[in-house]
């Protein structure tokens, strides 16, 4: 009894393996358990916010800088304050300025001084904000305040329709400051 | 260091440093009460001693056992210290009290914490981790089914990149080992191979990173290479042989061992197999480094060999000259500790520290170093090597790589930059007490 079980595992894994259908783990004869449910890609889209800096992810929608200032005025303004300026809540830093980071290693990083992509202020405003009720806006709110912070910065028009074709266009100041400490760990 | 053996010397002549470093050795034998006798303690004074009696508890029946039990009464001030404890619409924190616990793993509830929008409440039967993106076939998991895979157990640091944060500021902050080093915890964790599940789900050879996101309120999110993934990374789904404590990311969290803190994330619920970084929120800001001079570091990830003195440290006060053992905690996110030093002279000199075994891969190791104080102004240091050669650097080598604030740090709480890796100094004055010092 206790010698054939063996035998039987180690032929129903032989099989296993050369089905192709099952992925097997690296250590040979034996099998990987397999315990993970199989979905579609369909089935993953409600979860999938995550936004890549080339645009890949985006979703549809627009906005601008006037339409997102209506809904910064509703929504954001308690804790942001007007124009971005930070202090309305603790926590909340200012969305707008930023001193040169040659001002010192403690100067305050912002969307303006810092951020490498633009893409990276549409995916926090709709994963985080607002803080009260995350998840909550539209993706066309979403672009729309993307557009408003952007403009404020200066670093759009005005009037420039932001979304998934013009928001991974945006050239970010920073983007060509950063080097890499550790290369060969990525 | 020297190789004389010394069995049959009078221990208190074995200094291996200034100001009363002794060999490590006196720590295995019987030098350790030799040199404490040298000290003022423990003489015989034949004056009056209380009579010995027998105690109220050793003479009634004990209180009822707890199902749960948690530390004695007595105990009360063992606790983490909270930045946010009213919840504010912020990040919290809480810090593990270093200077108060010995040994190398943090219980539980002691564990450090940080939330960026509170502490989600999971309900574990609901809860699912997908696996998808640049993979042949995506895939979703459940509390109850990873529990049934063959779990990985390890111990790992795991350390906030703004852990040691205060030591950047232009003057040393006098507070404790807690509030400086509170954000750095380590833990018996156990967990499923990430590499397991990515080849169950058929990841993608072009896939290089893995975006992993939490399921708090800001859907947490990091970008890991896929390199990491295969080399050492769990999906952790046990601490100290319970369940995840809700504020270190029940019921399941990303362990990526020796990486920063941030990365091991919480409440993990989705990742997703990409062929670059997402450039995330907190990867774009926080845990990114502004360098003197104005020029940026991005996925730092390493969490760099450090050591610092639990005992004795600030907050705590030498009674009397005599025998103490230095003691505190080494680790790095390259591997294991290879060597520590410690200095009672500011560093003049070095003596090196016995190493507690097993000394473990990215793990605290807690060292020791017998010592005599003769009651004279004392700067004690530890200093660590890695397995990889890499050495902590000293205060002026890291201020001239890192740089410093302008102005003396206003609270603590605050984090001017990330990564500090240089020696902590204690200062101790004729009177026992201990300061925060630069040396």
């Amino acid at each position: 009894m206790s010698m054939r079980k063996p035998l039987f595992a180690v032929a129903a894994v032989t099989v296993l393996a050369f089905s192709g259908a099952v992925a097997l783990a690296q250590s040979p004869g034996v099998q990987s358990p397999n315990l993970g449910k199989p979905l579609s890609e369909a089935d993953v889209k409600a979860w999938d916010i995550s936004v890549l800096p080339d645009g890949t992810n985006l979703p549809a929608g627009s906005g601008t800088s006037a339409q997102g200032a209506k809904i910064y005025a509703e929504k954001c303004v308690a804790c942001h304050a007007e124009g971005g300026k930070g202090g309305g809540a603790p926590g909340a830093g200012p969305l707008v300025g930023g001193a040169p980071l040659t001002n010192g290693i403690e100067t305050a990083k912002t969307i303006a001084n810092y951020y490498a992509y633009a893409t990276t202020v549409f995916d926090y405003i709709r994963r985080a904000m607002p803080y009260n009720a995350p998840r909550s806006l539209s993706d066309n709110e979403v672009y729309a305040l993307t557009a408003y912070i952007l403009a404020l910065n200066k670093l759009i028009g005005e009037n420039d329709v932001i979304d998934a074709k013009t928001l991974p266009q945006v050239k970010m100041p920073n983007r060509d400051n950063f080097i890499l400490p550790y290369p060969d760990r990525i | 260091m020297t190789t004389t053996n010394r069995r049959g010397r009078n221990p208190s002549l074995d200094l291996v440093a200034g100001n009363g470093l002794i060999d490590r050795r006196a720590l295995l034998g019987k030098g350790i009460a030799v040199a404490g006798a040298v000290g003022a303690a423990g003489a015989v004074t034949g004056a009056a001693a209380e009579p010995l009696k027998d105690e109220r508890w050793s003479l009634e029946f004990g209180s009822i056992m707890p199902s749960v039990q948690t530390a004695s009464k007595y105990e009360k001030n063992v606790a983490r210290t909270l930045s946010n404890p009213q919840g504010e619409f912020r990040n919290s924190h809480a810090r593990t009290p270093h200077h108060l616990l010995s040994g190398t793993v943090t219980p539980n509830g002691l564990h450090f914490s940080i939330n960026h929008c509170g502490v989600p409440d999971i309900d574990p039967a609901q809860h699912k981790l997908v696996i998808h993106g640049m993979v042949r076939r995506p895939l979703e998991f459940t509390l109850e089914s990873l529990s049934r895979y063959p779990l990985v157990t390890r111990m790992a640091f795991v350390e906030c990149a703004g852990n040691s944060a205060p030591m950047f500021s232009k003057e040393p902050l006098q507070v404790t080992a807690q509030a400086i080093h509170g954000l750095v915890s380590n833990a018996e964790w156990s967990g499923v191979k990430l590499s397991t599940l990515l080849d169950e789900a058929g990841i993608d050879s072009q896939a290089k990173w893995l975006v992993a996101e939490g399921a708090d309120a800001q859907f947490l999110d990091r970008s890991i290479p896929v390199k990491k993934a295969y080399d050492d990374a769990l999906v952790a789904i046990y601490q100290n042989g319970e369940r995840l404590m809700p504020g270190n990311g029940y019921p399941m969290r990303l362990l990526v061992p020796g990486y920063q803190g941030n990365m091991n994330v919480k409440f993990l619920r989705r990742i997703k197999a990409i062929d670059q970084p997402a450039y995330t929120y907190f990867e774009t800001k926080n845990y990114s480094q502004i360098l003197p001079g104005g020029k940026t570091w991005r996925f730092h990830f390493l969490m760099e060999v450090k050591s610092f003195i639990t005992h004795p440290s600030f907050g705590h006060t030498l009674k009397e000259p005599g025998y103490y053992t230095i003691s505190g905690v080494a680790y790095s996110g390259t591997g294991r500790i290879a060597k520590v030093m410690v200095s009672a002279d500011g560093g003049k000199s070095w003596g090196e520290a016995a190493l507690q075994e097993p000394v473990l891969d990215k793990a605290f190791t807690r060292f020791q170093m017998p010592w005599r104080w003769d009651g004279q102004p004392a700067v004690l240091q530890s200093r660590a090597w890695d397995e990889g050669g890499n050495v902590q650097p000293l205060r002026a080598e890291f201020v001239a790589a890192r740089g410093e604030t302008k102005q003396p740090l206003a609270s603590p709480l605050l984090f001017p930059n990330q990564h500090y890796n240089s020696i902590t100094s204690w200062g101790i004055d004729s009177k026992g007490e201990i300061k925060h010092v630069y040396a």
